[in-house]
């Protein structure tokens, strides 16, 4: 696959994206600059379209981080318990201050995604059996148990309700004004590229970097920072869409390898593309109502993951 | 040279490797030898700084690892673990340029590409090179990380096992290159052997380790006899010359239980 039919499938499903929704807009309604249109295609339609391109881009660059850091296919935000963490960080900064402001949510969201990933890493660095199953088992439990924790405070709490809300992946609520915190995974996804390079050398292990003269904890330390970064931007804005950073880097992985320098620019594209396909779908099927973009992304994202896994385990090893 | 003065590493409090003071000769194929839990990949560990001595230390040109720059380091010393559980998908030429990576840091000039080319022609891997590393068998594999350090272009070579999980073809391969790299090229290769009978027709010395001490240090002929060999190995080990090479005929030799 080359990367400009990659991005030529991305701006034409960005354009349907623009142009499909509860309220009929079509191009030509655009010229008017005052209509009523124009000014639903500004407020909603157009960020509803840099949230996806963000969220899409950003959850599957920091899958792609994870699976060379842990050195494991199947590690995603999802399977290592990174969004779990950031939602416990966000119930934790409600219980703590009583008028909770956003800055102090994505610190605690921050805090905890990093401190979240971190301990799964700890988890994963003792283990001795790392079968490429059973890592990301380890991980989905280790989520769990996370979400548990947060549903027990917000059930004390009476937050429930909140809770429920960032479960829910959805860009139902994405407005100007709403999702502009997003933008801050631009600078992590440029990082990202700029340690491309060393991320692949770090995915070759402890042993194999230091060979090359590589500081591995730094490294493993920038990913991870990285990885809490985007987590938390797409949790607090989006919610939780499962599956992304999971899929993504393994399709890429199957036809252009693990050499990262090369493989971000097809894991972001082919990120948002899927985004963008599951998205329109959602807000197709029942039209004029919609349904959330997890429902979507996690139907079409297991199938390719059960194929994966099926077809897969002899190629993850 | 390499200096390892009074080396010692306790796993939990058992010495692993105690009080091991050897000098690594340039120009030369040095084997560590010796029994299961010898130490020797310790030991070579500790040569290539990816394990810190507990005492001692190592020198390299007079000056202590420790001292040595990360960046520097890694243009005078490469290491080769075994790498067979590497399992990242990486084309050969890839896996080649990143040998590079101590000088370039990924932005590869057309020096470093020059060296790529010339490791992977000396390897005869240039028909695969585009090919993936998991679409190579064990010995091709082996090869192109060898590509790899080879393109690191440094002095001195350490290899961890390199022929586990190679047939006799292949090992002799390798153990060719190995050769070579140090007559025509002048490297200096580190090498930890199970297989005495390639110690014995490959090396130029030998260092002998049991139960973390060392027990012999010299030259190849010097250590591959029956006597040495029975301090070694608690057996008793005939030698046969063959075409001028000592082969160690144990197979049926008689062992001490202990």
């Amino acid at each position: 696959m080359r990367i400009w039919m990659l991005i030529i499938t991305a701006v034409v499903l960005s354009f349907i994206s623009l142009f499909v929704g509860a309220i009929d807009i079509k191009p030509s309604d655009l010229l008017d600059w005052n209509s009523d249109k124009t000014q639903i295609f500004l407020a909603s339609r157009v960020p509803r379209l840099m949230a996806i391109i963000l969220a899409g881009a950003g959850m599957s660059i920091a899958g792609l981080i994870m699976q060379s850091l842990s050195r494991n296919k199947f590690v995603s935000p999802t399977t290592a318990g990174t969004l779990d963490a950031a939602k416990l960080g966000i119930l934790i900064s409600m219980l703590f201050f009583t008028n909770v402001t956003y800055t102090q949510q994505i610190i605690f969201s921050f805090a905890f995604a990093l401190v979240g990933t971190l301990i799964f890493m700890q988890i994963l660095d003792r283990i001795k059996f790392k079968d490429v199953i059973f890592v990301p088992l380890i991980g989905i439990m280790y989520g769990n148990i996370l979400s548990s924790v947060t549903t027990f405070f917000a059930y004390e709490a009476d937050l429930i309700q909140n809770i429920s809300a960032w479960l829910m992946g959805s860009f139902t609520l994405v407005m100007a004004g709403r999702y502009e915190l997003l933008y801050i995974s631009i600078p992590a996804v440029i990082l990202a590229y700029l340690y491309a390079n060393k991320f692949t050398v770090a995915g070759m292990g402890e042993d194999f970097a230091k060979n090359l003269g590589l500081s591995y904890k730094f490294v493993l330390n920038i990913g991870l920072i990285l990885v809490a970064v985007i987590a938390t931007t797409v949790v607090l804005t989006v919610g939780v869409i499962p599956f992304l950073g999971l899929i993504v880097p393994n399709i890429v992985s199957l036809y252009l390898g693990d050499n990262i320098r090369k493989t971000i620019p097809h894991t972001a594209v082919l990120g948002i593309v899927f985004l963008l396909v599951c998205d329109i779908i959602g807000r197709i099927i029942v039209h004029p109502y919609e349904i959330p973009v997890n429902v979507t992304v996690a139907v079409i994202g297991s199938v390719i993951f059960l194929i994966m896994l099926i077809r897969g385990r002899a190629y993850a090893k | 040279m390499i200096e390892l003065k009074g080396l010692t590493k306790l796993f939990g409090k058992k010495p692993v490797v105690e009080d091991v003071s050897v000098t690594i000769e340039s120009g030369m194929i040095t084997s560590f030898i010796g029994p299961n839990g010898a130490g020797k990949s310790t030991l070579l560990s500790m040569v290539s700084r990816l394990l810190d001595a507990d005492t001692g230390e190592v020198l390299l040109d007079k000056e202590s690892v420790k001292k040595w720059k990360s960046s520097e380091f890694s243009k005078r010393v490469s290491i080769l673990k075994q790498a067979n559980h590497i399992n990242v998908r990486l084309t050969v030429r890839e896996l080649v340029s990143f040998g590079r990576y101590p000088y370039s840091k990924g932005h590869l000039t057309a020096e470093d590409e020059k060296f790529v080319d010339q490791a992977i022609e000396y390897m005869n891997l240039t028909e695969m090179q585009d090919k993936f590393l998991d679409e190579l068998s064990g010995g091709q594999r082996q090869r192109a990380f060898i590509a790899m350090v080879i393109a690191q272009d440094t002095d001195y070579i350490l290899l961890d096992e390199p022929l586990n999980n190679l047939d006799m073809k292949h090992s002799v391969q390798i153990m060719k290159i190995l050769r070579k790299l140090v007559d025509e090229l002048g490297k200096t290769v580190v090498i930890v052997l199970h297989d005495i009978n390639f110690a014995s027709v490959y090396s130029d010395r030998i260092v002998a380790l049991k139960n973390g001490k060392l027990v012999k240090n010299g030259p190849t002929h010097e250590i591959i006899n029956s006597d040495a060999l029975r301090e070694i190995y608690d057996m008793d080990i005939p030698i046969q010359e063959q075409n001028g090479c000592r082969i160690c005929v144990y197979f049926n030799s008689h062992t001490e239980a202990k």
